[in-house]
């Protein structure tokens, strides 16, 4: 068990910055995910604190101890790879085992912390087998089990549901949280995908472009995202985001088409300021078919013609047309809309958030 | 021959098995029935002799025979074991290249773009007791003051014929281990690193058994090879002075050509060449056994 943390953390490539001095503290027994689109820079933070790469500036600690120039064995790290990386000529419990073989220890020990590790993840019967002779699922199962039987510090986990497909991947992300439940250590997730990082995670941190953006509980940079691009890349479906300009007290759309401003807002802006206006799609819906539509505060709404619907069953993805563009609005208890349909479209403006159109930042205190 | 018509599949497959028939299976029976005779090419009427096991049974209990055999099985074990080592580490050296991978790749192959006779003669040249550059180096560098008879001293010739043999075909072994290495995934390595492998574990490891099967292949190829080695050996030593550096198709070729005992000979082919089947026998169930154990889909 023990805390990570990185410090103004750099990672360069010939003269080609990928990670730009992050600061990060994962506390004891955190669950942390590290988020944000391909190239973020995650993964790379990810094999930093692994051993995998050199680290060009900056420090790394596990515990106590700068890691910074200690090779990957003497980290007390596990690893899980997207790829599994399972040892193709071992079987099941040699892979498992590995670990404590190399560290010299006794064959009674090893058997007995391998037949612990799949017992917890009911491998039990597939021991005897080679990695070739297992699903997708079984492998990374393995893998994780190779994982937890040294019992390290910290468990990194390098976007290990990516091969799986979405069934699977469902199954084993609640057997991911279960796991981390059992064995209470610090874990260090990365991933692609918001949901992932949203169930399992105490703490996200979205990045992009090798900055952190955010670091938040999911809650957190659900309801309250610092910048644009969080408030883009959390949530399905994405929040609706448009460029605005403050003009007469109200938000202009490029078209002319305008939305009062949130009141939370009201103080943040002046005229002329360019803003740019997010929503998410639960907070806009057909009138009487929304979330808070008995109690909502500030509802503005407007009457707009469908374009396309996507019911999805208990809901309905409406796309309408405002202010020149298709916004996502879900209805809940769906009725049936057909393209071309008008509706009166509700806007929540109490949940609406707004960003500076230069600095991406959000405008609330 | 009217109204005889063969159906359309053997006419089809007739042509290949003529030529077949014509340039491998009569050859071969000719030969095989030749060895139970004690045909001589300069009495051609004796190939109608038919002899039985006669050279079959003069060959178990000739001496120079197995002494020939013996060594080439020392020099297939020696040559064997050598180039894989140095071919292991030259793979691991270039596959660590960062830049100009590919140039080190072609020099590596530039031994085997040598025929065998060529590099016989530059062997023979530079292990010259005289005027060979070995000899040259050794007493300019002051390790020796003697004109050290690499290629007459029995010991000596063998080592330098082995020498040849490794410089010429080590790249065999590299190129295959390269090709293993080139395959292997990284995570595994990756996956050693964090569970606690110093490098050499994690060659020991994951890396070995991943480039076996690669090198079974290049050991069944190399065998076949060097059981069948004729070229350089005939080039620097002729299996001399006095036999002392005799294997087997040098003395297979003596025996057919110089002293015109082709039925002799020819026996003496079929002996060896079970050498051959019995190395290949070993090495595929090697690479059998490996290629299964990695779990390789190919």
């Amino acid at each position: 068990m023990a805390t990570v943390s990185l410090n103004n953390l750099v990672k360069k490539y010939g003269n080609l910055e990928v990670v730009h001095s992050i600061n990060l503290d994962v506390a004891d027994r955190e669950f942390i995910a590290l988020v944000g689109p391909s190239g973020c820079g995650k993964s790379t933070s990810l094999r930093m604190i692994a051993g995998l790469e050199d680290i060009t500036g900056g420090e790394i600690r596990i515990g106590d101890r700068v890691v910074n120039d200690l090779p990957p064995r003497q980290r007390n790290i596990s690893m899980v790879f997207q790829s599994y990386a399972l040892y193709p000529h071992m079987s099941v419990a040699e892979n498992m085992g590995f670990s404590l073989k190399i560290a010299g220890r006794p064959q009674s020990e090893i058997d007995a912390a391998v037949a612990d590790a799949a017992r917890t993840l009911s491998l039990e019967e597939l021991l005897e087998r080679r990695p070739s002779q297992l699903s997708g699922g079984q492998r990374q199962r393995v893998a994780m089990g190779r994982a937890i039987v040294r019992k390290p510090d910290v468990f990194l986990f390098d976007e290990p549901l990516s091969n799986l497909d979405a069934k699977l991947r469902m199954q084993m992300r609640t057997e991911i949280k279960k796991l981390h439940a059992q064995v209470q250590s610090t874990v260090i997730y990365v991933t692609h995908d918001q949901v992932e990082a949203m169930t399992l995670s105490d703490r996200i941190v979205i990045m992009r472009d090798g900055h952190i953006e955010q670091v938040g509980t999911p809650e957190e940079v659900f309801q309250r995202p610092a910048t644009r691009f969080v408030a883009g890349f959390i949530g399905s479906p994405t929040m609706n985001l448009r460029d605005a300009e403050i003009a007469d007290g109200k938000m202009v759309f490029a078209n002319g088409d305008a939305l009062p401003i949130p009141p939370q807002f009201r103080d943040k802006v002046s005229a002329g300021g360019k803003v740019v206006f997010g929503i998410r799609p639960d907070d806009v819906f057909p009138a009487g078919h929304g979330i808070h539509s008995g109690d909502a505060t500030d509802v503005h709404t407007i009457d707009v013609p469908v374009s396309i619907t996507e019911p999805l069953g208990n809901e309905t993805l409406v796309f309408a047309e405002f202010a020149g563009d298709d916004w996502i609005a879900r209805m809940l208890n769906p009725k049936t809309l057909h393209p071309g349909d008008r509706v009166d479209l509700s806007f929540d403006l109490s949940q609406a958030h707004l960003f500076s159109a230069d600095t991406e930042k959000t405008l609330r205190s | 021959m009217r109204g005889w018509k063969p159906a359309p599949h053997v006419l089809l497959l007739l042509p290949a098995f003529i030529v077949l028939a014509a340039v491998v299976i009569v050859p071969l029976l000719l030969s095989l029935y030749s060895s139970f005779t004690p045909f001589r090419l300069t009495r051609p009427d004796s190939i109608y002799t038919f002899i039985g096991f006669r050279n079959y049974e003069r060959l178990l209990s000739d001496w120079d025979f197995w002494v020939a055999f013996g060594r080439t099985v020392l020099l297939l074990t020696f040559a064997l074991n050598l180039e894989m080592v140095l071919g292991l580490v030259l793979a691991l050296l270039v596959e660590k290249a960062t830049r100009g991978q590919r140039i080190l790749r072609t020099i590596m192959m530039f031994p085997m773009m040598f025929s065998p006779i060529l590099v016989g003669f530059q062997f023979k040249f530079m292990f010259n007791d005289n005027i060979g550059v070995v000899n040259n180096a050794l007493q300019s560098l002051g390790l020796t003051n003697q004109a050290i008879p690499w290629l007459i001293d029995g010991r000596l010739a063998f080592i330098s014929i082995l020498t040849a043999e490794i410089w010429s075909s080590t790249a065999v072994f590299a190129i295959f281990i390269l090709a293993g290495l080139m395959a292997m995934p990284r995570e595994p390595l990756e996956a050693a690193k964090v569970d606690g492998c110093t490098p050499w574990q994690s060659f020991r490891y994951v890396t070995w058994p991943f480039v076996m099967p690669f090198t079974y292949i290049a050991m069944t190829i190399r065998s076949l090879d060097i059981a069948r080695a004729y070229d350089i050996v005939k080039i620097m030593t002729d299996g001399g002075p006095a036999g002392r550096t005799e294997i087997l198709w040098t003395l297979i070729a003596r025996t057919a050509y110089s002293d015109a005992r082709m039925g002799l000979a020819n026996a003496m082919s079929y002996i060896a060449i079970l050498l051959s089947i019995l190395f290949t026998v070993i090495f595929f169930r090697q690479l059998a056994k490996a290629r299964q154990q990695i779990g390789a889909e190919w």
